[in-house]
């Protein structure tokens, strides 16, 4: 089997999702290694500009496949674009970024080609010609280590942040390629009737590299409006504890834990945030921690780098303030 | 209507966890065991149809897993599942979604019933992987919507309509059943077995099968090794950062900016 390796650029709105750009930090170490070519693939409609940014990360080539019916994505005719650029590429190994895209497709293509996945990689590298993987498991308490079986296709899915987007080269070019795709009915029996943002306007946790959280102690909806403010001057998302999501303060999309999203930002901030083991869960891969805390024992303060034992409401407008000050100096 | 839905077991979230010496699993005496929170959405999501609607004629639970006393099993009989099967054998102890979703697709084949509705969750809280249910679906040749938080399904019980959250946005979805869901936090509460339930669950039929009562499954070599398990890497020890708020304020961001240099 070759070693070429495939790269999903996932797209949204003619968009190019972030984190598809740092995988290619990914393809690069191993095709250092086994010498396999890298590939890259695109689908969507109407999007094959797409392609001049792709471009400067230096794929060898890239798969466009722009169809009318890969405007929404869904999972059946996406692993159908992809199983023919699979085969276009001779690829065994597919990289996605995890996204919710990746969580819904990647498996189901994984099941169709008998392949091995593995989602949510930390780190890959290889050994004796074996590709393995490091990922997190058990609510983040402990780090799996697994190797892939090397008779079949390889699928991993890699954690957004675990990887820096190589630096673009100028001047670069890549074989393009359109694919030819076509769907039976089945393919297309499920239909996007619509997309509706839950964003309110706000960056979402998954896409920030600033993240300002918040806990039940914020007691309000209303008083979440300050991390709000903090979180505009910073250019960050807004997070919440299930706590507070639960109690109404926040909607459901901002949880951040175990049964709320994952995140790895720059930076979290967490506001009067326990940090129990779920919602350690979801954040403990953030590069800095902040920790702001009345009780200075609690855990949150064990995975902080660093900690004010304050008064969330004390503390928050001051920070505020400081950031803005630091924006304006800029 | 006939609806099935799949629980597992899984270590408790709470639950302080040992690596055996070897480091290639968990250590599992004392370990407290659940059903796997987002499958109890599954299972109530399916419950609640049958309360609601007069063509849910059965709900049925299965798991798969190597040990046979099964807390999701019981869980998922005692809050309204009619039946359950559970494929019980070493083979299925690994950690490879994949060869479990085709054991359980022959599994599902050899029932005499066929499915209209088939519910997971979104992810198991142990492996994390949440790749089960897309791969099932596509062993079952069915469409699926994955991470739903809303479900209707049609008056006729021939088509869903399922909510799926994604990045800063909802999809709204259609399509027709028979199709394959899997469940998302905020899809439903669920209830709390009661005790007389509890009991009551014990005497509902469960059917246990082995590989051995499978037809030939297909690929069943693991694509996944565990090699180690470790601990996650320490974090450095936290900077507290001291004094009055206005100059506790002033130092933390100076040091965001100067020392971390992350903003
Ligand atoms: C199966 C399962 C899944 C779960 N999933 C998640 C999940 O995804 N995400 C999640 O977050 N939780 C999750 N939880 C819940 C989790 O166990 C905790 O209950 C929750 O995280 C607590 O939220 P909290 O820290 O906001 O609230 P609390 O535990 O009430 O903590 C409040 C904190 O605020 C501090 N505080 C109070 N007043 C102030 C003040 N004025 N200034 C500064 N600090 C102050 C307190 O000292 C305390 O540390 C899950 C639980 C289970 C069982
Ligand atoms: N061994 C299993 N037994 C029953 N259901 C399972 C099993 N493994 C996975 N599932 C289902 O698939 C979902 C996702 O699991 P996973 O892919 O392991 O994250 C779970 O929430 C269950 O509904």
């Amino acid at each position: 089997m070759s070693a070429n390796i495939l790269i999903f650029i996932e797209q949204r709105s003619g968009r190019i999702v972030p984190a598809s750009r740092q995988i290619f930090a990914v393809a690069q170490e191993l095709s250092l290694k086994t010498g396999g070519k890298i590939h890259a693939v695109i689908a969507g409609e109407g999007i094959g500009n797409l392609t001049d940014e792709i471009t400067p990360l230096q794929p060898d080539s890239i798969h466009v496949a722009d169809h009318p019916e890969l405007r929404f994505y869904r999972a059946q005719p996406y692993a159908q674009a992809l199983c023919a650029a699979i085969k276009t590429s001779e690829a065994q190994t597919i990289l996605f970024a995890t996204t919710s895209l990746s969580r819904d497709l990647a498996p189901r293509l994984a099941a169709r080609l008998k392949a091995a996945i593995a989602t949510d990689c930390l780190e890959v590298s290889t050994e004796n010609g074996e590709l393995r993987i490091r990922r997190p498991m058990y609510c983040a308490k402990c780090v799996g280590t697994f190797s892939l079986a090397t008779d079949r296709v390889q699928i991993l899915t890699i954690r957004p942040n675990a990887y820096p987007t190589p630096v673009p080269q100028a001047g670069t070019s890549a074989t393009i390629q359109s694919l030819d795709v076509a769907f039976s009915d089945h393919d297309l029996a499920l239909k996007v009737v619509d997309v509706v943002s839950t964003s309110e306007g706000v960056r979402d946790v998954t896409e920030a590299d600033i993240i300002v959280s918040g806990g039940r102690s914020l007691q309000s909806k209303e008083n979440f409006s300050m991390l709000y403010e903090m979180a505009e001057t910073l250019g960050a998302a807004v997070g919440a504890s299930r706590a507070a999501v639960d109690a109404g303060f926040q909607p459901p999309s901002r949880q951040v834990g175990l049964t709320g999203k994952i995140v790895s930002p720059r930076l979290y901030l967490a506001f009067g945030i326990d940090g129990a083991i779920q919602h350690l869960a979801g954040m403990r891969g953030s590069k800095v921690i902040v920790a702001i805390n009345t009780k200075a024992e609690a855990p949150i303060f064990s995975v902080a780098t660093y900690g004010c034992v304050a008064d969330l409401f004390t503390l928050a407008p001051l920070l505020t303030e400081e950031f803005r000050n630091l924006n304006g100096s800029n | 209507m006939k609806i099935l839905t799949l629980a597992m077991q899984v270590p408790d979230s709470r639950a302080a966890l040992k690596i055996s010496p070897g480091g290639k699993s968990l250590e599992t005496r004392d370990l407290k065991l659940i059903c796997n929170p987002f499958d109890e959405f599954a299972v109530e999501q399916a419950v609640q149809l049958k309360e609601q609607r007069s063509d849910v004629e059965e709900i049925v639970v299965a798991t798969i897993g190597a040990e046979k006393p099964n807390q999701a099993i019981r869980t998922a009989l005692a809050m309204g599942a009619d039946r359950g099967i559970q494929l019980c054998d070493d083979i299925f102890s690994g950690q490879d979604e994949i060869l479990l979703a085709e054991a359980l697709a022959a599994a599902i084949r050899l029932q005499e019933t066929t499915f209209d509705l088939i519910l997971c969750g979104k992810q198991a809280i142990d492996t994390d992987s949440g790749e089960f249910g897309p791969a099932l679906a596509e062993f079952l040749d069915l469409p699926h919507v994955g991470a739903v938080v809303k479900l209707d399904i049609s008056e006729d019980g021939t088509s869903l309509r399922a909510h799926r959250r994604i990045e800063g946005a909802e999809e709204i979805v259609e399509c027709p059943l028979p199709a394959l869901i899997t469940c998302e936090k905020g899809l439903i509460e669920p209830r709390y077995p009661s005790l007389p339930n509890l009991m009551k669950a014990k005497k509902k039929p469960l059917q246990i099968l082995a590989a051995s009562d499978l037809p030939e499954p297909g690929c069943l070599t693991p694509g996944l090794q565990l090699l180690e398990l470790t601990p996650p890497a320490p974090r450095p020890p936290c900077t507290f950062i001291e004094g009055p708020p206005e100059k506790m304020a002033r130092e933390l961001v100076k040091r965001l900016r100067d020392e971390a240099k992350v903003i």
